[in-house]
């Protein structure tokens, strides 16, 4: 069976060594790893964001030349910058994904966007701002999401609502790739991808990486000291 | 662009009073009268709608590219560029056919837009983006000067002084062709880009991921976009703040999209400088048409300095 996602020999100059990944499809895929790391030029060189060696394909089609009516259908890249340089309404940039009108409203719903729908997206605030790229990146309902941290900018609300969006992506069959810092939040994925100078030096499940987590960073994590949060059961009435 | 039909209306309409007015000519002699409106009249319209079209969608498209509402043809110095193009062309080199001479204003508003990427960067901030583009205008300007003063011909300067601020008196339809084909060319194939240019709004990242090329949509841009404007500068000199305004009223029409503002922005563009053709001929003086234009524009451009000074793109 073809995998999802499969990345053969993608390397970038100095920064990402050349390096095969597949994901049969169906994960969350959080990418650890220090300032550096290579996190982000990983996912660049597979979103086809900058020239990379190696060839990438998405259900077992390459992407290379391809066109955009065909790729929004198979990956979604979310850049870490927040930033949009015109005055466009929410609604509008979302639509920009190219999904149809009832996608979009889907959207505007699932990250709770309705009040600035038709508000300027340069007047939100940067959370505010970060949910709506994100309903961008998902409203056309790609089978890939390459997402760099996507979780910055988040209220703790939000951090675990759009986690669960994201997961049921990966339900759906998508492959969810974000880049990710809070290593409290790891254990909410499938698998770690820890990326150290530009190489994979951890793929697998984060309870097997859990050792090799603390070491990469230089860091202490106590078994069970950390700070659980999870979402109330009606989140909604305490906002 | 619920808009867009009410929009092509009135330009039908100002487009046939540009036409016809003055009114006298229709009590002549109707041989006369269709000689005079073709060769007179027809190329003077079309050149003015022409060149406003072209100036609205450059200015849109560059706009959109460099992320930034003050970006536009004359801001960026492709409008002096093609200025000192066109007078290098013209009193240096000799050369007289339209169509060469609209070559080299093309020539020069590339360079100059190629200048101003190579300052400034493609998606520099304002201030950086203003600087390169009143360096190179300087530059150009003087340039344009220095040709001018030193041409073999004694009257170049007296020549040169009303078509460098714009004008559309006495031209022919070989020189309205040689400006706006190349010109309509251009503006078809910036057209196509509509939907990568709204994407660059989200980041030329976003863009290049969705398999569009930002770095070969700049250079497409800015060739295409010094194409057009050159072409009309060489033969209708430089109009200032039509690239300017036109595109900011017409992102009001496509809801902020900078990309799918090109054809609104054209109409805009084409209004506007027909209306300012208007005024200028029913002057009792001749006044450059460029003057006017500037007058109009310079408090919107102010204005629109302020709002991004105050961090708002408008």
């Amino acid at each position: 069976m073809t995998p999802l996602l499969e990345a053969r020999g993608v390397a970038m100059g100095d920064r990402l060594a050349a390096m095969d990944l597949v994901s049969a499809g169906g994960e969350m895929i959080a990418l650890v790893g220090p300032n550096g790391g290579g996190k982000t030029s990983l996912l660049r060189a597979l979103a086809g964001v900058e020239e990379a060696r190696g060839a990438v394909a998405i259900d077992g089609e390459a992407l290379a030349g391809l066109g955009e009516a065909r790729r929004r259908r198979l990956l979604a890249f979310l850049p870490a910058s927040r930033e949009v340089a015109w005055h466009i309404a929410v609604r509008d940039v979302i639509a920009l994904s190219g999904a149809s009108t009832v996608e979009v409203d889907r959207w505007v719903t699932a990250f709770e966007l309705e009040r600035f729908a038709g508000r300027s997206i340069g007047n939100l605030s940067t959370g505010e701002r970060a949910r709506a790229l994100l309903a961008r990146a998902m409203a056309a309902g790609p089978r890939v999401l390459l997402l760099d941290e996507p979780l910055s900018n988040l209220d703790p609300y939000w951090v675990l609502r759009t986690l669960e969006l994201l997961a049921e992506a990966a339900r759906g069959g998508a492959t969810v790739m974000i880049a990710l810092h809070d290593l409290a939040l790891v254990e909410r994925f499938d698998r770690l991808l820890l990326l150290e100078n530009g190489r994979v030096v951890g793929d697998g499940a984060p309870s097997a990486l859990k050792e090799r987590l603390g070491s990469l960073f230089g860091v202490e994590l106590s078994p069970d000291g950390q700070w659980q949060i999870s979402l109330s059961a009606d989140p909604r009435s305490s906002r | 662009m619920r808009r867009a039909p009410f929009l092509l209306v009135i330009l039908a309409a100002l487009v046939a009073l540009h036409l016809l007015l003055p009114a006298s000519l229709l009590s002549l002699d109707p041989a006369v009268r269709d000689l005079l409106l073709l060769e007179l009249r027809l190329p003077r319209t079309l050149l003015v709608a022409g060149y406003g079209a072209t100036l609205g969608l450059t200015g849109a498209a560059i706009q959109a590219l460099f992320a930034n509402p003050l970006a536009s043809p004359d801001v960026t110095g492709s409008s002096s560029g093609a200025a000192l193009g066109a007078v290098l062309g013209g009193y240096w080199l000799g050369l007289t056919e339209p169509l060469a001479l609209a070559a080299c204003g093309a020539i020069g508003a590339l360079a100059a837009l190629g200048g101003l990427i190579l300052f400034a960067g493609r998606r520099a901030d304002t201030a950086t983006l203003l600087l390169a583009g009143i360096g190179i205008s300087l530059a150009c300007g003087a340039g344009t000067s220095l040709a001018l003063a030193l041409a073999p011909s004694p009257f170049a300067f007296y020549d040169a002084f009303d078509w460098l601020m714009g004008s559309f008196t006495d031209r022919s339809l070989s020189q309205a062709a040689a400006a706006l084909i190349p010109a309509a060319i251009a503006a078809a194939l910036l057209v196509r880009h509509a939907r990568a240019l709204d994407l660059l709004a989200l980041g030329e990242d976003v863009a290049a991921s969705l398999g569009h090329r930002p770095g070969r949509l700049g250079i497409e841009v800015v060739a295409l976009s010094a194409v057009a404007v050159g072409a009309c500068v060489a033969v209708c000199g430089a109009v200032g703040f039509i690239g300017l305004i036109a595109p900011f009223l017409a992102r009001r029409m496509t809801a902020g999209h900078p990309g799918r503002a090109m054809v609104p922005a054209a109409l805009i563009g084409a209004l506007l400088l027909l209306l300012a053709d208007l005024v200028t001929r029913s002057l009792d003086r001749p006044i450059p048409i460029g003057v006017i234009t500037a007058l109009a524009g310079t408090p919107l451009f102010l204005w629109l300095i302020v709002h991004q000074r105050r961090g708002m793109t408008p």
